[in-house]
């Protein structure tokens, strides 16, 4: 599976490679959709340069990364577009590992249940094998690597391309059952970006399963393992917030970073639900929609993490998506970090039901979002309405695709209790309605 | 949300799309063909309105005498045009400035890709002169251009002294709260976007507001003309074309449309035809995605612009100098009344008359018809694909046993056919001079014949796909290659139609077809016949035709075809020069979309 792999890796390396040197790179750039305003690189550099004039990076109101981002970009600014091709590499790499990792227990937990005849016997065809199970992670590594998402993130150089290598080592070390490297990579994404912070939910819940902690609020083991990783995580995030102030020697990075994350001044259009309606709110109820749509990033977390209990990695994969559709400051490559996972629920296929409807919105979107853009921009002759309209269809879509995941996964669980076939108490087939 | 996701109705839904699909894809076809025909019939349209205010209620008199003079001045301008064999700069500096003008020149070189047989040129250069009126009243923040071009020979003379008279005129008057920029500009388009690229700070004018470019050859003339159509089918605000009627109302000017006038009589056969007519002219020209008058390079920097042209023909009662100078007084007296950019009005219509207009939200119904068959046949096809469909199960499957062959069945007739794209957009100019130095040809020939030759030999396609992949292609195997191609195409039609409702028109008008009933197992040769008579190439080749049959100047075939040879020569130069995107949509994208059809035609 190596060979495969490498190729794999040289193969998307030299696409990116050919990009910078094209003159498309300077168009990628520049475009709403993949760069934010925290993470567009021309702000980066603006940073850098504030920095070698022993200014601090934060005056100015243009950057707004974090300081180890930019005290990393101090030493590799040379080499920058390596670093990003890098950053996708490790990304796919960690993303490879862990759902290998990933895998084997879900077969190991199936063939269990195999031989203790826990399935309905006509759910046979449901039960994966080996053969389709093989490939699924170079699957999941080239849906990464090849999604057109990422490469013209990575072609921007957008941080966001290291963001998401910190959340997949995350979740490589958290599938890997390291509790401490799993807590200092959630503290480092989440000192990235914050939302990252509902994935502890998820790791939680898997580490738990995995060292067989119930998941029982009466227990002390439960509290006593969460109380040592919220001690890992919190220590991590100290250390790295202290070496953060220490290297400005300010705390000018706070409100500059996270206040800017929270309190979305900046109101240029992206791929997400912000900024229309922040720009068309009146300013007396900006404070209190900031709120509501702040906090239905960090809600979903409850339900979510109830009804999932038993599958934390699905529920890592449904945090991600919420979080790449809600959050402030959207971007493709957040986007192309959950859908680098769909190959892993490839098994649901039978069970999804929008699939073609969504893939087809989601295509016409990404491919409407420039037109749109040209014609609001440089021809003036449409307006914002048009580009948000298409935010809005985008968005819809992301949201249907993930609730048909989350149908389908959940269906297919009952239908491995129940069995395939459902019958009516009177002996007619039934089928399942979702209401 | 019942429909989605209640399973039973689901799936009544989808077998009755499946089964009745043909018959579906038919209505709308002609569903969409008879929406479009109808947006030329009168009680289907809209009046035109005026939508901004600040150009509506304002009265204005029109006091514009000097109409002799300005004639003397275009002879005189004339013969110092002669003389300098070009474009008389000094005269018309000294000009310029005696009319109390700050006058600028601007020189501009420019080498074109490959010389252009039907101006004759190939090495340009010139020089742009224009004089800037100062307001009196305001910041030097906003202006408004009025432009004639200098041409070679005898034409175009009426004009510039026009705008001289104008000038003049204007210099007296005391309520200019815009700067005029009065702009000659030589070599009609390259001249002009020297000028609009020009760095900023050498303008010195404000942010340009308006822009009207006047073309006028004679001195007495019939009827005005109004051109709108700029680049990329782009076109200015309605508010313009608004003023524009208005003035001619008011002044009793007779003004026409693609040179079509105004008729009455919408109920009958003969005026309805009329007014198709109008409107098939208008979609032809803003399909092709040329600038159509020297205006057409502002609108693409955001500024309203038109061009109004003189015309003289056998009519009885013509209008003098005087009274054209009035008009233009008129209108830019209104848009110096504006308090911010043209915006009220529609930036997306086509008009049948010069009174009535179509807005996007009427024509944009006849492409959703069009595009909608698309998406049924996708549909059709994904549900095919789906099948032997699970007996649970309500709604769609994985295609996992065609997953591994299809893959690479797929992807390699698109990377062939793009690749082939990419030969067309690139061969023409990088082989013109080997293909001078090989055969008789001129280098514009060259360009147009290796163009043909590569379109030509992408028709091969088929077979060098088969060489690459082993094996016959399956049957599913086309399915999902026609799957990608019919989506493909409808998000390439989409896309094409937001910017140029009328390129996206057309194409959608020959290649919906062609999409909707390609499989491997039609009649080889009688669809491949219909297949290339629907492609792209000869869809331009018939357009040529029908262009020249509605201006109501038929051509015989021979010269249709030098016409057509010397159209897509055109259009490779406009790309290169004015960055026009006909020619690369058409070599990237559509041209490959059509032969993945093609591809599917010859699977086997």
């Amino acid at each position: 599976m190596a060979a495969p792999l490498t190729l794999l890796v040289i193969l998307s390396v030299t696409i990116r490679a050919v990009l910078y040197r094209s003159s498309l790179a300077e168009v990628i750039s520049e475009r709403v959709e993949v760069v934010s305003p925290l993470t567009a690189w021309k702000r980066v550099v603006e940073g850098l340069a504030l920095l070698d004039l022993g200014v601090s990076p934060y005056s100015g109101d243009v950057f707004h990364e974090t300081p180890l981002i930019i005290y990393l970009f101090h030493f590799v600014v040379d080499y920058a577009e390596i670093t990003f091709m890098l950053a996708d590499v490790i990304t796919a790499v960690a993303l490879y590992m862990a759902v290998m990792d990933y895998n084997k227990q879900v077969f190991r937990k199936q063939k269990y249940a195999l031989e203790a005849d826990r399935y309905p016997l006509d759910c046979l065809e449901l039960i994966r094998s080996p053969k389709e199970m093989y490939y699924i992670p170079l699957k999941v590594a080239m849906f990464y690597l090849l999604n057109p998402f990422t490469i013209l993130s990575c072609v921007a150089k957008s941080t966001c391309g290291l963001n998401n290598a910190v959340i997949a080592l995350f979740i490589l070390t958290t599938i890997k059952g390291n509790v401490l490297l799993s807590a200092i990579f959630l503290s480092l994404a989440t000192y990235q970006s914050i939302y990252p912070l509902t994935l502890c939910a998820p790791a939680l819940l898997y580490l738990m399963q995995r060292q067989f902690i119930p998941v029982n609020f009466r227990r002390v083991s439960f509290w006593w393992f969460i109380a040592q990783y919220a001690f890992m995580y919190l220590g991590s995030l100290f250390v790295i917030v202290g070496l953060s102030f220490f290297l400005l020697g300010s705390w000018d990075y706070v409100p500059s970073v996270y206040g800017f994350i929270l309190s979305v001044p900046d109101l240029t259009p992206n791929i997400g639900l912000f900024w229309y309606f922040f720009a068309e709110m009146f300013e007396h109820f900006r404070l209190f929609f900031l709120c509501v749509f702040q906090i239905n990033v960090f809600f979903y977390t409850i339900p979510l993490s109830i009804k999932l209990k038993e599958h934390p990695v699905f529920l890592i994969f449904m945090q991600l998506a919420v979080i790449s559709i809600f959050k402030s400051y959207p971007t493709v490559g957040d986007i192309a970090l959950y859908m680098a996972f769909l190959p892993v629920w490839s098994h649901l296929h039978r069970f999804l039901r929008n699939i073609f409807l969504v893939s087809c919105v989601l295509l016409a979107c990404s491919a409407l979002f420039p037109v749109l853009w040209h014609l609001w921009i440089y021809a003036g002759s449409a307006n914002s309405n048009f580009y948000y309209a298409i935010t809005l269809l985008f968005n819809v879509a992301q949201i249907l695709l993930v609730s048909d995941y989350f149908y389908a996964f959940l269906r297919r669980e009952h239908h491995l209790s129940y069995g395939l076939y459902l019958k009516r108490k009177d002996g007619s087939e039934a089928t399942l309605v979702l209401k | 949300m019942g429909l989605l996701s209640d399973p039973n109705r689901r799936r009544a839904l989808i077998s009755l799309l499946t089964r009745l699909n043909s018959p579906i894809c038919v209505v709308c076809y002609m569903a969409g063909v008879a929406w479009f025909m109808g947006l030329a019939f009168e009680p289907f349209t809209l009046r035109t309105y005026m939508s901004e205010n600040a150009m509506g209620s304002t009265m204005v008199e029109e006091r514009f005498p000097a109409g002799e003079r300005a004639l003397t001045t275009g002879r005189e301008f004339s013969a110092h045009k002669k003389k300098a064999g070009g474009m008389p700069v000094d005269w018309l500096v000294k000009t310029m400035q005696a009319r109390g003008l700050e006058v600028f020149t601007q020189r501009f070189s420019r080498k074109l890709p490959f010389p252009d047989e039907n101006k004759e040129r190939y090495m340009v250069k010139g020089t742009n002169v224009y004089g800037i009126l100062r307001a009196p009243r305001a910041p030097r923040t906003e202006a408004l251009v009025l432009s004639a071009p200098c041409t070679p020979g005898d034409s175009n003379n009426q004009a510039v002294g026009l705008l001289l008279g104008l000038a003049q005129y204007f210099r007296n008057q005391i309520y200019w709260a815009k700067d005029i920029i009065f702009l000659v500009n030589e070599h009609d388009l390259i001249g002009m976007q020297a000028c609009i690229t020009f760095s900023p700070d050498s303008c010195r004018g404000g942010s340009i507001q308006a822009a009207l470019s006047l073309e006028l050859s004679s001195d007495v003339i019939t009827s005005m003309d109004l051109v709108l159509e700029g680049l990329n089918g782009q076109l200015p605000n309605l508010d313009l074309a608004n003023l524009f009627y208005a003035f001619c109302q008011k002044i009793g000017v007779l003004c026409t449309i693609q040179g079509k006038l105004q008729r009455n009589d919408w109920d009958s056969v003969s005026g309805y035809s009329h007014s198709v007519q109008t409107m098939m002219l208008m979609v032809m020209k803003q399909a092709s995605g040329r600038p159509w008058g020297d205006h057409g390079l502002f609108l693409r920097y955001h500024i309203e612009a038109a061009s109004i042209k003189g015309i003289n023909s056998f009519r009885q009662y013509k209008t003098d100098v005087t009274t054209i100078g009035r008009l233009l007084e008129g209108m830019y007296r209104k848009l110096n009344n504006l308090l911010e950019r043209l915006h009220q009005s529609y930036f997306f219509y086509l008009m049948p008359s010069l009174s009535h207009f179509v807005s996007i939200g009427y024509y944009m119904p006849a492409f959703g018809l069009l595009a909608v068959i698309l998406l049924l046949r996708a549909l059709d096809l994904w549900v095919q694909l789906a099948t032997p469909p699970p007996r649970t199960e309500d709604g769609i499957t994985d295609k996992e046993q065609v997953s591994s062959p299809g893959v690479l069945s797929v992807l390699t007739p698109l990377v062939i056919s793009h690749l082939t794209g990419v030969a067309l957009y690139t061969l023409p100019i990088q082989f013109q001079e080997m293909a001078v130095e090989q055969f008789p040809v001129s280098e514009t020939e060259a360009v147009v014949l290796t163009a043909i030759g590569v379109y030509t030999a992408g028709l091969a396609l088929p077979h060098n796909t088969h060489r690459l992949l082993s094996g016959e292609g399956t049957e599913q195997g086309w399915r999902v290659l026609k799957l990608v191609a019919v989506l493909y195409l409808a998000v390439l039609l989409g896309c094409t139609a937001l910017i140029n409702f009328s390129l996206g028109f057309i194409l959608a008008l020959t290649l919906v077809p062609v999409a909707a009933f390609v499989t491997p197992h039609v009649p080889k040769v009688l669809s491949a016949f219909i297949l290339v008579i629907l492609s792209p190439a000869c869809t331009l080749l018939f357009s040529v035709f029908f262009f020249q049959e509605l201006q109501e100047l038929p051509v015989s075939f021979q010269e249709g075809w030098l016409l057509y040879l010397s159209v897509i020569s055109q259009g490779i130069l406009d790309h290169f020069l004015y960055g026009s995107l006909v020619y690369p949509l058409i070599a990237l994208l559509v041209y490959p979309c059509w032969l993945l059809f093609w591809n599917i035609l010859f699977w086997k």
